[in-house]
């Protein structure tokens, strides 16, 4: 039960703090939100700087501890976040730092580090989306090529994407759905795809629909073996559970800060329901922290790989996350209905988090079967 | 930085578990149940292994252990329902002659409440005219302090709080998650056995789903006391309670659901859970305390 970190670590932290420092007050105004490719523009950019000062591949390359730092330091500093990256450094890039051969490594992983090249994730379909493994993109062998046909849906940064890790069915015969899955890299401006944005509720247009209409893929660009992709892509999937929200903890407690700050100035503090309501979500992401470090800790004595725990944190974060929201609207009054204000725009953001990534109801199901040894079934 | 457990930590853990298996199975529990009372010679026993003299050092007879092996300890302690005033006597230790070796029983006043009054040897704080209640826990008795007695600071920020009051409060939430670990196993362990419409309830997901949602409550109220005992924080510690006590009160609650009809009997040992749950809840610090003190910490 240790929560100090050793001389190394301090230094890294030390000199990445240094490094955002000298760094942060440098770079170009934010984007516009709605504006893809001046965003694509803007997050590339960080990346690579963060790739010149060698910090591009914390992501992958550097202990969980060092990662929680990394993540730590650039969310306190109000650093960029990896935006139109995510997918790249977050799921694509890390599945294939584990399964690529040396040449796909070579070939996909430093454009994704120095920023040149975003990614997007072709997983979900209109009618496989918390029941993945039912995906029906169809993947037909032709001598090197795979021809694909199919639709996919909910793909993040689609319109401004270079690549897409793709999942596809290569063997429609397999004795199980899970099995007969392909894991494939496919360049986006192949012939035969159509990009359809998605507007979210939010009124954004951050997801889109993708339609492929005999795409040839090369054989070379599938990572794993043919119809191993299910395999692939869970290490992709406890990828994302495990630490992609470790940034999004700091996020919230600097946020529960201002929101305090802001009802002390406009009254509501003298509230003691809405003071308790505050005290308790500053109780919850404490320890929502404690429990990320806990994961860390476990994640680098067993080599890597964040495990089943990763539902148990995303499970109680995104209710938290929601809830916090919910506190800051008490906080705003009528501010709270204003699209022009951050905490508007983020509340209504906030309402996909119990759904994206794998729904609540999903991941009390890998809590439950994985974790207690409860029977599958529905 | 790692938060797992050292090898020591998990032999001490294992140590006190076999332990308590061994002097406290579900026999006793029932029997003290049955006939309420305080067992000095156990009380010995535990003062023997070191269950009181665990965080003196090592010169003045005790462990020299610290505050996170002392959680470890009352999380056990929680989750075989060790019946006692055990967190009092442990933070008397060194203070109160003979509380360290187990000869002399200590309880103490909190939130206007005195558990163990009638059996205890030394009373600290202030429990002046206390009367006895028939206290809803069969295993813990009951006095309260007229008036506001005992509430001598009704808020008070947690930096404020002396440590002996501070390592009570984080020492009660440690029972309170080693209870909300029990409850939980209990749960699903009854949900793999029961069977209904032809299947073991388990694998349904409105009881699968319950079962989730108490591994995460304990678990994450698990992380906050083990992380609060490292730090010694008073605020951490605040968070902690709160945490501790929801965890342990509604794990037993939806253990009782699960359980179905047998969840209401007097034999199933989950309403022990319960009641016990809702006494800690109400000793050291409240949760509406707990919340204004992390609040003051905003």
């Amino acid at each position: 039960m240790d929560l100090t970190c050793t001389d190394e670590e301090e230094e890294f932290r030390a000199r990445l703090r240094e490094w955002l420092t000298a760094t942060l007050p440098a770079l170009p105004p934010r984007p516009d939100p709605l504006d893809w490719p001046a965003r694509r523009a803007y997050d590339c950019g960080w990346q690579r700087r963060l790739y010149d000062a060698g910090y591009a591949d914390v992501h992958w390359d550097a202990s969980p501890t060092q990662r929680l730092i990394y993540l730590e330091e650039t969310e306190l500093a109000g650093a960029p976040y990896v935006g139109a990256n995510f997918v790249g450094l977050l799921h694509a890039g890390p599945t294939i730092a584990a399964e690529g051969t040396a040449g796909q490594r070579e070939r996909w992983l430093p454009p994704i580090l120095r920023g040149d090249h975003v990614w997007c994730q072709g997983f979900s379909e209109p009618d496989a989306g918390s029941d993945l493994a039912s995906l029906r993109t169809r993947a037909v062998r032709d001598g090197d090529e795979y021809v694909v046909t199919g639709q996919k849906i909910w793909t993040s940064h689609a319109e401004v994407a270079d690549w897409c890790e793709l999942l596809v069915r290569t063997d429609p015969d397999a004795p199980s759905k899970h099995r007969g899955i392909s894991w494939l890299a496919m360049p986006m401006d192949a012939p035969g795809i159509t990009v359809r944005p998605l507007r979210t509720l939010a009124g954004s247009t951050e997801f889109a629909e993708v339609f492929l209409d005999e795409v040839r893929i090369p054989v070379g660009n599938r990572v794993g073996d043919e119809n191993d992709g299910w395999r692939v892509t869970m290490v992709t999937l406890s990828f994302e559970r495990g630490t992609a929200f470790v940034g999004e903890v700091v996020a919230c407690r600097r946020l529960l800060g201002e929101l305090a700050r802001t009802a002390r100035k406009n009254g509501t503090w003298d509230d003691p329901v809405l003071r308790r309501r505050l005290g308790r979500l500053a109780a919850e992401f404490r320890a929502l922290w404690r429990l990320t470090q806990a994961n860390v800790s476990e994640a680098q004595a067993t080599g890597g790989v964040p495990g089943a725990g990763g539902s148990v944190f995303k499970l109680h974060y995104s209710h938290a996350r929601q809830e916090l929201y919910e506190a800051a609207a008490t906080v705003l009054g009528p501010d709270a209905l204003d699209l022009d204000r951050d905490w508007t725009l983020d509340r209504l953001s906030s309402l996909s988090y119990t759904i994206a990534a794998g729904t609540s109801q999903i991941q009390r199901n890998i809590v439950a079967e994985r974790i207690l040894g409860l029977p599958k079934g529905r | 930085m790692d938060f797992r457990l050292t090898e020591d930590q998990r032999d001490l853990r294992r140590g006190v578990r076999e332990l308590l298996a061994r002097r406290f199975d579900r026999d006793a529990l029932r029997a003290a149940v049955d006939s309420p009372g305080l067992d000095r010679g156990l009380w010995r026993e535990l003062g023997a292994a070191g269950f009181f003299s665990l965080r003196l050092p090592e010169e003045d007879g005790g462990v020299g252990l610290g505050l996170p092996e002392a959680v470890l300890v009352f999380e056990e302690v929680g989750r075989a329902l060790l019946p006692g005033p055990l967190v009092a006597t442990h933070v008397a230790a060194g203070v109160v002659p003979g509380a360290a070796e187990g000869a002399v029983v200590v309880t103490s006043a909190s939130e206007g409440l005195v558990p163990w009054l009638d059996e205890a040897d030394v009373v600290r704080g202030e429990a002046e005219g206390a009367v006895p209640v028939r206290s809803v826990d069969p295993l813990t008795p009951l006095h309260r302090v007229p008036g506001n007695g005992g509430r001598a600071h009704p808020f008070r920020p947690a930096e404020h709080l002396p440590t002996t009051v501070s390592t009570g409060i984080l020492l009660t939430a440690a029972e309170q998650v080693g209870s909300a670990g029990r409850t939980t196993e209990m749960a699903v362990a009854y949900a793999r056995e029961r069977e209904q419409f032809g299947q073991v309830i388990g694998g349904f997901q409105a009881v699968k789903h319950l079962c989730a949602g108490m591994f995460v409550r304990a678990e994450l109220a698990r992380v906050a006391v083990r992380a609060a005992a490292v730090t010694g924080d008073g605020v951490e510690i605040a968070g902690a309670k709160l945490l501790a006590d929801e965890a342990a009160t509604a794990n037993a609650r939806d253990c009782l659901q699960v359980y179905g009809g047998m969840g209401f009997t007097w034999e199933a040992d989950v309403h022990l859970h319960l009641k016990r749950a809702w006494v800690r809840a109400r000793l050291g610090m409240t949760g509406a305390r707990a919340e204004e003190v992390v609040a003051a910490g905003l």
